[in-house]
């Protein structure tokens, strides 16, 4: 144990006098945070959408306010020239195109029941099915409007033609449980969290003993009586405990600037984030171990926590990955910590919901420090 | 070599080595290696780049494994018992190797206290450096920012800060300047009166005649051993250093 906190005092010592540390602890959590999740936001504030009114009815007009008085639609163009709008699409310069019929008014009094044509450019995939549900929530407002004005008898129900859904005549209504304004930054800042520590675990462990490698002063540890786990949690424990400050930075920032909520035990976090650590940093150690310069440990980190990151559901929704995919995610340490982050910080879920999650990254620490450990060789054969 | 055949492992002796041989793929490192180093002996392990003496010493401090042969040192076996190998030596390496960033005073609470020693010995044996080496203002200058030379000498000192039964220095003078080189064997001598063997290899033969005995090593094999002054009769030369070429060149030099 005295051997231990005679390697964190060193540790400590040479991690304070390296003038890269503070803004390694305080700035790259700020940036990380404003960019990434400003940036990477799903939310699509400004679909560009051009309507072709060939109704020029009051009904028509009523529909296309609805959108332009949404904050997700931009309204370049209302023209009644199908042809036309095609083209603007052809030239990038739309996303989706609303075609409303002739007859729209004349079959929504005479047959309660009137149809729209959408058209989108769906070489983003992702604007496209956004900007889809987007469409049906705004003609279900209109319906649900057209309802209460009392000037159809007979229930009214109007579709979007080139979705693949029935015109609705449920009234469907939406909750959106645990983040109830759908907003995107919830779900963004404790992904961007994620990384943060993963960064912050794995690399600065990491690269600090393959520095000791190539400077040569690991040859002079080797020399010692000092204890494989000895030297392992000399390495390990600082990185532990900055990783640890770095959370708390970043999730100060998240509450400051982005207001997220926090709405189970930070303890349980903090506690579930020190098992989650253990496992990236004895990754990182694991490396470079296997490694003998700074670039070899860099490239193979990378790749790691790349494909770790990216796995883990940071953008994507893990639950939508092909079925291998998901049991691949069972080896990532970053899928149980990224779900466990947001079950926590959004939904409130204690000890006893992530049981299964804690477990398993519980094991993964066990395997990968022992590993790690193991694979430290004081002498080379 | 007659001499090593009915070598016993004395407690006087510190480091035996019998046939040792380490092979890198095909590439044989050390050949067949036997010789052995008595209590407060220096010896002086010279040969040529590459000749294979880094190896040697590598295996003697539990660092690498020999591929056969026999190695003891300070009692135990290196096969077997290269961590109880480790508390009983120094060692300081060819490539500098104390930390750049921390100042003198962190090394050697660093390296100190890895070798088990208390604060209070710690304090007292830094103090006492200190004053040796007159180092008063060097004690919070980082280590990056001290001359070559000083490095050489704290480096040396903290090899030999927990009174190692052997101390292994490889190449210790490289770099430093023929006064600091003096001052150096100084300390050497001082090390070996206190009862600590000194295995030391060096590029630089007028170092050679400061030791007890030296072993000359050449692609692999020792090819001379003995006391500088027998050595130089038995080939009717002057120094070590005409020997090392005489000797040298007839290995294919």
């Amino acid at each position: 144990m005295r051997i231990i906190l005679i390697f964190l005092k060193k540790e400590f010592a040479q991690i304070f006098r390296n003038k890269m540390m503070l803004p390694i602890i305080f700035v790259i959590p700020l940036v990380q945070l404003l960019i990434l999740v400003n940036a990477a936001t799903m939310e699509m504030k400004s679909i560009r959408m051009v309507i072709v009114d060939n109704d020029l009815s009051m009904a028509s007009r009523r529909l296309a306010s609805h959108f332009l008085a949404s904050k997700f639609f931009v309204i370049d163009n209302y023209m009644s020239s199908a042809i036309q709008a095609q083209q603007l699409m052809q030239d990038g310069k739309a996303d989706v195109v609303l075609c409303i019929n002739r007859d729209f008014e004349k079959q929504l009094l005479n047959e309660s029941s009137a149809k729209v044509q959408a058209t989108f450019n769906a070489i983003n995939g992702m604007v496209a099915g956004i900007a889809s549900s987007y469409i049906q929530a705004i003609m279900a407002d209109y319906q649900a409007e057209l309802i209460q004005s009392g000037r159809y008898n007979r229930p009214v129900s109007i579709g979007v033609a080139g979705t693949n859904v029935a015109p609705a005549q449920l009234n469907i209504q939406h909750r959106f449980w645990y983040n109830p304004e759908l907003n995107y930054k919830c779900f963004m800042v404790p992904g961007v969290l994620v990384v943060l520590v993963t960064l912050v675990g794995m690399f600065l462990a990491g690269l600090n003993l393959v520095r000791e490698k190539e400077i040569g002063t690991i040859e002079q540890i080797n020399v010692t009586p000092v204890k494989k786990y000895q030297f392992i949690a000399g390495k390990l424990i600082p990185f532990w405990i900055l990783a640890l400050i770095e959370l708390g930075v970043g999730l100060t920032i998240g509450k400051l600037i982005f207001d997220i909520p926090i709405e189970g035990s930070l303890f349980l976090l903090f506690a579930i984030a020190a098992i989650y650590l253990v496992i990236v940093l004895s990754i990182g150690l694991f490396v470079a171990t296997i490694t003998e310069t700074q670039q070899q440990a860099m490239f193979i980190m990378f790749f790691v926590m790349i494909i770790c990151i990216m796995m883990s559901g940071i953008f994507t929704s893990v639950e939508t990955m092909p079925n291998w995919a998901q049991m691949v995610n069972h080896l990532n340490p970053a899928y149980y910590f990224m779900r466990v982050i947001r079950m926590i910080l959004l939904k409130g879920s204690g000890f006893k919901d992530l049981l299964f999650e804690i477990s398993c990254m519980g094991i993964y620490a066990v395997a990968m420090l022992t590993l790690a450990v193991r694979k430290y060789k004081k002498a080379v054969a | 070599m007659e001499r090593f055949q009915d070598i016993d492992k004395a407690d006087s002796t510190v480091i035996w080595v019998k046939n040792m041989t380490k092979k890198f793929g095909k590439f044989v490192a050390n050949d067949n290696l036997t010789f052995s180093v008595e209590k407060g002996e220096i010896f002086g392990f010279l040969g040529a780049n590459g000749a294979g003496k880094t190896t040697a010493i590598r295996i003697l401090c539990g660092l690498l494994s020999p591929t056969s042969g026999e190695a003891y040192v300070a009692g135990y076996d290196v096969y077997k018992q290269s961590e109880k190998i480790k508390q009983s030596i120094g060692y300081m390496s060819q490539k500098f190797s104390l930390y750049d960033d921390l100042n003198m005073m962190e090394n050697i609470r660093f390296f100190g206290g890895i070798y088990g020693l208390d604060k209070k010995t710690i304090e007292q044996r830094t103090n006492e450096l200190i004053e040796k080496f007159g180092m008063q203002d060097m004690q919070k200058k980082l280590i990056k920012d001290i001359p070559l030379g000083w490095k050489q000498k704290i480096a040396f000192s903290i090899a030999v800060l927990h009174k190692p039964k052997v101390v292994f220095l490889d190449e210790p003078t490289g770099g430093v300047d023929p006064i600091t080189r003096r001052q150096f064997w100084d300390l050497i001598n001082e090390t070996a009166e206190m009862g600590i063997t000194v295995f030391v290899t060096t590029h630089y033969m007028d170092e050679a005649e400061y030791c007890n005995r030296v072993s000359i090593m050449s692609e692999g094999k020792i090819i001379e051993l003995g006391k500088p002054k027998d050595l130089k009769e038995k080939h009717q030369v002057n120094s070590i250093d005409e020997l090392f070429f005489k000797v040298a060149r007839n290995v294919n030099y």
